[in-house]
């Protein structure tokens, strides 16, 4: 029996919802739970239930934890717990917390990916609210944000989010480790109904490919249907040069996203507000995922005070060609939707150009005006896409051309 | 011995007696009407204070001793010095020195800095504590630990326990940032400014005795005479009254959480879809992050639509000021002033003008302001099923928060509380309120990040929120939501001892904290 003690999750006066479990296998003596919390007087018997039961499963009948909790919901000291185990234990038992029924859904590819909410994979805090602020897709990060020492014990967490918090028809996203450690990862989230996994400093197409095998693999042994579809991030001059390769490398790539503070660091140059440095590789990825017929998307915009300079980056995002943005933080999320989302005289524009297009089918012409102007079918079919994107935020109704005939009535 | 309990109208037990004296169980809101006189101090005669008006005497231990301290007495003393207050816990540590026993302090609130009066409920200097209780001095009290029984009233129903003689005041200590040798006091000037001293108003007039201790004794006569000379015996001029950096805070702040800005954008747009928010409305928010969110989302909205507020009414802060400044308030009516900014408006704006809690919440004044107001944002630590609301008791038993003007707020025409829905797993909305403060009839609206709920009393509210897009639930849903996120909570666990009282705002006992059950 190892005397090895393992330590697990956080505390200190400043973390909330979370908890640290120190946890050492003993020779006897059964379960001994020493427990601080400040919320024992009401919740102190469930914490200490909920622990003995996941010692039971792990079938652990000697041990002392010293737990120090504030605050955590019980699918987090669960994840905490299971992850103190698996470090003293050899084990390939889960112990998983009921998966919330409206937590199950698929998405399409096509689906709208404005905002995207970027959430640390191994603070609980931040998870507990992150349906609420009405991004299109919430990400659980187990890359950047989670400290190296910190990846095996974030793995149970996230696992767990995914089961228990309630992602308000959010589309479902984990952003997974580079190399080998995020093939790891897969196997602790791909079978708890992610939609959508993003892969960090892509560079090639066998990166994909790799991703792809392991995730369908998963898929087929858990009898999955919804499909998991794989958002690659373009990091690096490399990835730049190959992203078309990329976009077209699986069916399962749905969009490109582009993360500048490892590209610029990559070329060797601050990033700028201006961003004059990033420029070739934002237009690059924009006409590599369009040819390939998938969603570009914009990197976050990091300083998360300052929303002004949020809204014209958005405006500049969109202007190029993006149709979506990573968030930081949740504040920033409304200003990158209303961004995207398209202004009135565009909606106003297209209705004429739309209105003109069907006229002139009606009449069997073939050629569009609308005034002296001549419209070319490109333009037509962009103003299509902007009343589709209307219809579907619902700031148009679907029935926008019979209310537009009858005004004229 | 244990005390006769009856069940007052709320469902609650309370005792008949309360540190020896009657009380009268709740009656329910608005049925309770005490007959007789108003309590008067014993009368004064000018011929007994020095001719050239200069009541400065040497020390505020020779001032306590010329005003008779002794054994039992009741004093009394202000919070506007709030967390910065060096006065009160002089007074018990000379009162200790002097060998007093069993006094009853009677403050209008108390502070984390008052906690080391704790040293004199230990030692029998005080007997008890009739006022707020939180932190370290909550616990004491929770644990029963104080010799007597705590009662917690709201600013108003201070006023009303004052005015009906329930409460007599023996000796009155109360600091004023600037003070004239006569006694006439102002909570503006010196190195001390606290803005107003809207608390002090009544104890200044009723008591038997009153001492005015000040930093800065400035020439007569002090103007404007928020307190007048003419109600005080003493004048005790010291180095310092107060610690400036925690009288007011330097700045109060909007909340940065975005789950609290979530709640804040959420009740802003609930007063706009409404209709509740409109031009001429009138509203008091208090000082915490949430409150100054909703307020900067409700500024936005006048902004936008070309409406004013007729007049808000304090605790001000900057946020309050910058609506008056640029024209979108008519007029701050002001208790006490939270921040700098608010502290600098009040001296300088003719139309931020200080209003005693006298005039605002006072059960026996004819009339109540806050029956006036559209709009009141409250908090609660507690509220349940049937929209009752806690604000004194933790759910587990212990005090932690003074009932304030919270209980004064709930006869505005909206009363709202925006809420989490749970605090660190501790869900807010609950079967049934640990300690009831505020009955659900006067609740009107709980909005939490997760839904809103409408009172059904309120069906107006229901009726023109409908197809508002808004998202309305009931308070059931938000509790099975809560609970099944947090787990359900176990109820705290309480002996039979009666630890504090809590008075409704006509002074009958809706509730009783006990003393939390020992390990």
């Amino acid at each position: 029996m190892s005397s090895k003690i393992a330590t697990t999750g956080n505390a200190g006066p400043k973390v909330r919802s979370d908890c640290e479990i120190i946890m050492e296998l003993t020779a006897g003596g059964g379960i001994r739970i020493d427990l601080s919390s400040k919320v024992k007087a009401l919740y102190g018997d469930s914490i200490i239930d909920l622990c003995k039961s996941i010692l039971k499963f792990y079938k652990i009948k000697d041990a002392s934890l010293k737990i120090n909790d504030s605050g955590a919901l019980p699918f987090v000291i669960a994840a905490r717990l299971e992850a103190a185990i698996r470090i003293l234990v050899r084990s390939d038992l889960e112990y998983l917390p009921e998966m919330l029924k409206e937590n199950i859904y698929p998405t399409t590819p096509e689906r709208r990916r404005f905002s995207r909410l970027y959430i640390p994979g191994n603070t609980p805090g931040m998870m507990i609210n992150a349906g609420l602020h009405s991004a299109d897709g919430i990400i659980l990060d187990l890359e950047d944000s989670v400290a190296p020492g910190k990846k095996d014990e974030a793995r149970f967490l996230v696992r767990n989010a995914l089961r228990q918090i309630g992602f308000n028809g959010a589309e479902r996203m984990v952003r997974i480790n580079q190399g080998d450690q995020g093939l790891t990862d897969l196997d602790y989230v791909i079978p708890h109904n992610v939609n959508l996994i993003l892969l960090p400093k892509c560079e090639s197409v066998e990166q994909v490919i790799k991703v792809e095998s392991k995730i369908q693999k998963i898929l087929s042994k858990n009898k999955i249907a919804n499909p998991v579809y794989i958002m690659p991030i373009i990091e690096s001059a490399i990835g730049v040069e190959n992203s078309f390769a990329i976009s077209k490398s699986s069916e399962k790539v749905v969009a490109l996203a582009i993360g500048l503070e490892d590209y610029t660091a990559d070329l060797g140059v601050p990033r700028t507000a201006e961003g004059n440095e990033s420029f070739y590789a934002r237009t690059r990825i924009i006409v590599a995922a369009k040819a390939a017929g998938i969603q570009p998307i914009d990197s976050v915009f990091s300083d998360v005070a300052d929303m002004e300079a949020l809204r014209q980056n958005v405006l500049k995002s969109k202007a190029l060609g993006f149709v979506g943005m990573g968030c930081i933080h949740p504040r920033q999320v409304p200003v990158i939707n209303e961004g995207f989302v398209p202004d009135e005289s565009e909606i106003e524009k297209s209705k004429m150009i739309v209105s003109a297009f069907e006229d002139a089918r009606s009449k069997g012409l073939g050629v569009v005006a609308l005034g002296s102007k001549m419209i070319d079918p490109p333009v037509v079919a962009r103003a299509l896409k902007t009343i589709e994107l209307a219809i579907s935020l619902g700031m148009l109704s679907g029935k926008w051309r019979d209310e537009m005939q009858a005004g004229d009535n | 011995m244990s005390v006769r309990t009856v069940i007052n109208a709320a469902g609650r037990s309370v005792p008949v007696e309360i540190n020896g004296q009657k009380a009268v169980p709740f009656k329910g809101v608005g049925k309770y009407r005490p007959q007789g006189g108003k309590y008067s101090p014993p009368i004064p005669t000018c011929n007994d204070y020095p001719a050239d008006g200069n009541k400065v005497v040497k020390s505020l231990k020779e001032a306590l001793r010329k005003c008779g301290l002794r054994d039992g007495m009741t004093i009394s003393t202000h919070h506007h010095l709030r967390d910065g207050d060096l006065i009160s816990n002089k007074v018990f540590e000379l009162a200790s020195e002097m060998g007093m026993k069993d006094l009853v302090w009677f403050p209008s609130a108390s502070f984390p800095c008052n906690d080391p009066v704790i040293r004199y409920l230990e030692d029998g200097t005080i007997n008890r504590i009739e006022g707020s209780m939180n932190g370290p001095l909550g616990r004491f009290v929770s644990e029963g630990r104080m010799k007597g029984t705590a009662v917690l009233r709201s600013h108003g129903g201070r006023v009303q326990a004052i005015q009906d003689g329930e409460v007599k005041i023996d000796i009155a200590v109360l600091a004023a940032p600037s003070c004239d040798m006569f006694g006439n006091a102002k909570g503006t000037g010196g190195n001390s400014s606290c803005g107003v001293l809207g608390y002090a108003k009544a104890d200044s007039m009723y008591a038997s005795s009153v001492i005015v201790v000040t930093d800065s004794l400035v020439d007569f006569p002090c103007y404007p005479m928020e307190i007048e000379g003419n109600y005080v015996d003493y004048v005790v001029v010291v180095d310092k009254i107060g610690i400036p950096e925690k009288i007011v805070s330097g700045t109060t702040q909007v909340t940065k959480s975005p789950d609290r800005l979530l709640i804040a954008e959420l009740t802003a747009s609930f007063l706009e879809k409404s209709g509740i928010l409109k031009d001429g409305v009138t509203m008091q928010a208090g000082a915490g992050g949430t409150s100054l969110a909703i307020a900067v989302f409700v500024d936005e909205i006048l902004k936008k639509k070309g409406w004013k507020s007729k007049f808000g009414f304090g605790g001000s802060t900057k946020y309050m000021v910058k609506m008056l400044e640029e024209g979108r308030m008519g007029y701050i009516l002001d208790a006490q002033a939270f921040d700098l900014d608010a502290v600098r408006s009040v001296e300088n704006n003719p139309n931020h003008i200080p209003y005693s809690v006298f005039n605002a919440y006072n059960f026996h004044s004819k009339g109540n302001l806050t029956s006036m107001m559209d709009i009141m944002i409250l908090g609660a630590t507690e509220i349940d099923l049937n929209f009752n609301g806690n604000i004194v008791t933790h759910s587990d038993g212990y005090l932690l928060h003074g009932i304030g003007g919270w209980q004064n707020c709930l006869h505005a025409r909206n009363v709202i509380l925006p809420v989490p829905l749970f605090r660190d797993r501790i869900p807010v909305i609950v079967d049934e309120v640990t300690t009831l403060c505020g009955p659900g009839e006067l609740i009107d609206v709980i909005i939490t990040e997760r839904g809103i709920a409408i009172n059904p009393l309120r069906k107006d509210l229901i009726k023109s929120l409908k197809g508002s897009g808004l998202p309305i639930r009931t308070i059931k849903e938000l509790k099975d939501e809560a609970e099944r996120i947090c787990g359900k909570p176990k109820k705290a666990e309480f002996e039979d001892k009666i630890v504090a009282a809590i008075k409704w705002v006509d002074g009958t006992v809706i509730d009783v904290v006990r003393k939390i059950k020992a390990k």
